[in-house]
């Protein structure tokens, strides 16, 4: 019942974000400000990530080959496919939930109890679209770019970690990487993505929006942010899925 | 003027306000006070509809404000400025920031006269220089003043200020004060002030509201606060031991 309530309140408060920003000076600033928040400042955790999960996507595929009837450039294959399908726009979007999510949940859910967010209000300004509609659009402009990134990153960390082991050459890898390869799947990861980066950031405003209490709250809304983002996504992730690939 | 009729305000079981209605004229200086925790700054917040009232009306010099959508109330609203009790500047901004906001938010004006008004205002709460701190590295009373300096920045018609001078030294308070008297004069403000402190209600209170258990105990003016005989008001002014001996030697010479 909780959760039906909540849901109508989620959509009930899209619709006060979607209006048009009452000053675009200020817009564009805060649009630069979260782009480099959202955006710039996510890359390292990314390409931390993807580098060592595609170098481990990569190894446990060579080494569970050991059949002489599959050829050679299938590790680079099977690398490229779950690095594309799956790892980098799911993976990395459920571990950016958790790095982003919460930190935008405090953000807001400090202002809510410290009163900014009815400084906000008294004012005449429309504080939801003031604080989330730019974080909304520089995560749905820069959560594509993050994820090709993690692409590109991962192939790379699969390509260093079988060059290391000296488990392929550098041409099977790639004739690998290159083999049954289909753009479709990039622009289906890509809306994904898009998705994914929607739900991380307006979820996690919604919860820190509607905090209450003082600073123990704040930190318990943004756990629930994390893990209510977490489950969207994968739920999200499993319509998507059918919806595209079926 | 702001009139406030028949406000009843709860938060789910818990009653608030009961039936609060009263009447804050512009040019003067409006004061709520009352103990802790008896609904004032509910009732303040109820007026410029950051709570929703459960029963009742609030008129804005004849304009039912809580009848209005949101675009009619966002326009009430440019013309209210409000200090917070916690004054609620914003943390990502500077000092001088958070006073240009709203003038960056509605105004027209160029960045020189944006300016201006800033140093302006920060000047009134005696600020000048403090420009480029951040609110983090401000002590609690210069919180207060950039909170006063940003209500103040829009030339409101309405201004509420709950508790300015709290936590203020005893100087700076008057200061405080005697700025929140002067600008209601002289730009014929509807001013409303919360406080606690005794000594702002005897230096700028032109009409007090007692609220009490969330009810419009008692309303008058600062001669007739000292006079009354009703207990819960003498209770409040004269709390401290020292203050109900000034009360008995005061009543001992009137019958002498
Ligand atoms: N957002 C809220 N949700 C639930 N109860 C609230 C809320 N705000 C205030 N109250 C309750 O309303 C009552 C009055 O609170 P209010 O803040 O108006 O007190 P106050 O008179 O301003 O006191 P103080 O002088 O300490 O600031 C308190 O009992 C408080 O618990
Ligand atoms: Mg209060």
């Amino acid at each position: 019942m909780k959760m039906l309530g909540n849901i109508g309140k989620y959509f009930l408060m899209m619709k006060v974000v979607f209006t048009k920003p009452k000053k675009w000076v200020i817009f564009w600033r805060l649009l630069f400000n979260e782009i480099q928040l959202i955006g710039i400042n996510s890359i390292p955790i990314v390409i931390l990530m993807s580098s060592f999960m595609g170098g481990v996507i990569a190894l446990q595929t060579a080494s569970n080959m050991s059949s002489p009837l599959l050829p050679a450039y299938t590790v680079g294959y099977i690398t490229q496919s779950s690095t594309i399908l799956e790892f980098s726009p799911t993976i990395i979007s459920l571990i950016l939930a958790g790095k982003i999510g919460s930190n935008i949940a405090s953000e807001i859910g400090t202002m809510r109890i410290t009163e900014q967010i009815d400084a906000l209000e008294i004012m005449g300004v429309n504080s939801l679209n003031h604080l989330v509609l730019p974080k909304i659009i520089a995560a749905i402009l820069f959560f594509p770019i993050l994820v090709i990134f993690s692409m590109f990153m991962s192939l790379m960390g699969g390509y260093i970690s079988l060059v290391l082991s000296d488990l392929t050459s550098t041409e099977t890898y790639i004739l690998g990487i290159r083999a049954f390869f289909e753009v479709g799947n990039i622009y289906y990861a890509l809306t994904k993505t898009v998705v994914f980066g929607f739900i991380i950031v307006s979820v996690s405003s919604f919860y820190g929006y509607y905090a209450k209490g003082g600073a123990l709250q704040v930190g318990e809304s943004s756990t629930k942010a994390v893990v209510a983002s977490m489950v969207s996504i994968l739920i999200a992730n499993f319509i998507l899925t059918q919806m595209i690939l079926l | 003027m702001i009139e406030v009729k028949n406000i009843n305000k709860s938060f789910k079981e818990h009653q608030v306000l009961f039936d609060v209605s009263s009447t804050f004229e512009e040019g003067r200086v409006n004061l709520i006070i009352g103990q802790s925790g008896q609904g004032k700054s509910v009732l303040a917040k109820c007026m410029v509809g950051l709570h929703e009232i459960d029963s009742g009306q609030i008129f804005f010099d004849g304009r039912d404000f809580a009848a209005m959508d949101r675009i009619e109330k966002t326009q009430i609203r440019q013309e209210i400025g409000m200090l917070f009790q916690g004054s609620a500047l914003f943390d990502s901004l500077t000092v001088e920031q958070n006073v240009m906001f709203p003038l960056t938010m509605f105004t027209k004006m160029t960045k020189k006269e944006m300016q201006d008004r800033v140093d302006f205002c920060l000047d009134r709460v005696n600020l000048s220089g403090k420009n480029k701190l951040f609110p983090s590295e401000c002590s609690g009373g210069m919180q207060k003043r950039v909170g006063i300096a940003r209500a103040i920045a829009m030339n409101p018609k309405y201004l509420f200020c709950d508790e300015p001078n709290s936590g203020l030294d005893p100087i700076t308070s008057i200061l405080i004060d005697r700025l929140i008297k002067d600008i209601t004069y002289e730009y014929n403000i509807t001013t409303i002030v919360i406080t606690h402190d005794m000594s702002s209600v005897m230096e700028i209170g032109d009409h007090i509201l007692f609220i009490h258990k969330g009810y419009n105990w008692w309303e008058g003016d600062r001669d007739s606060i000292i006079n009354t005989e009703n207990p819960e008001i003498i209770n409040f002014v004269y709390a401290s031991e020292f203050m109900k001996k000034i009360r008995t030697s005061m009543q001992e010479k009137k019958h002498i």
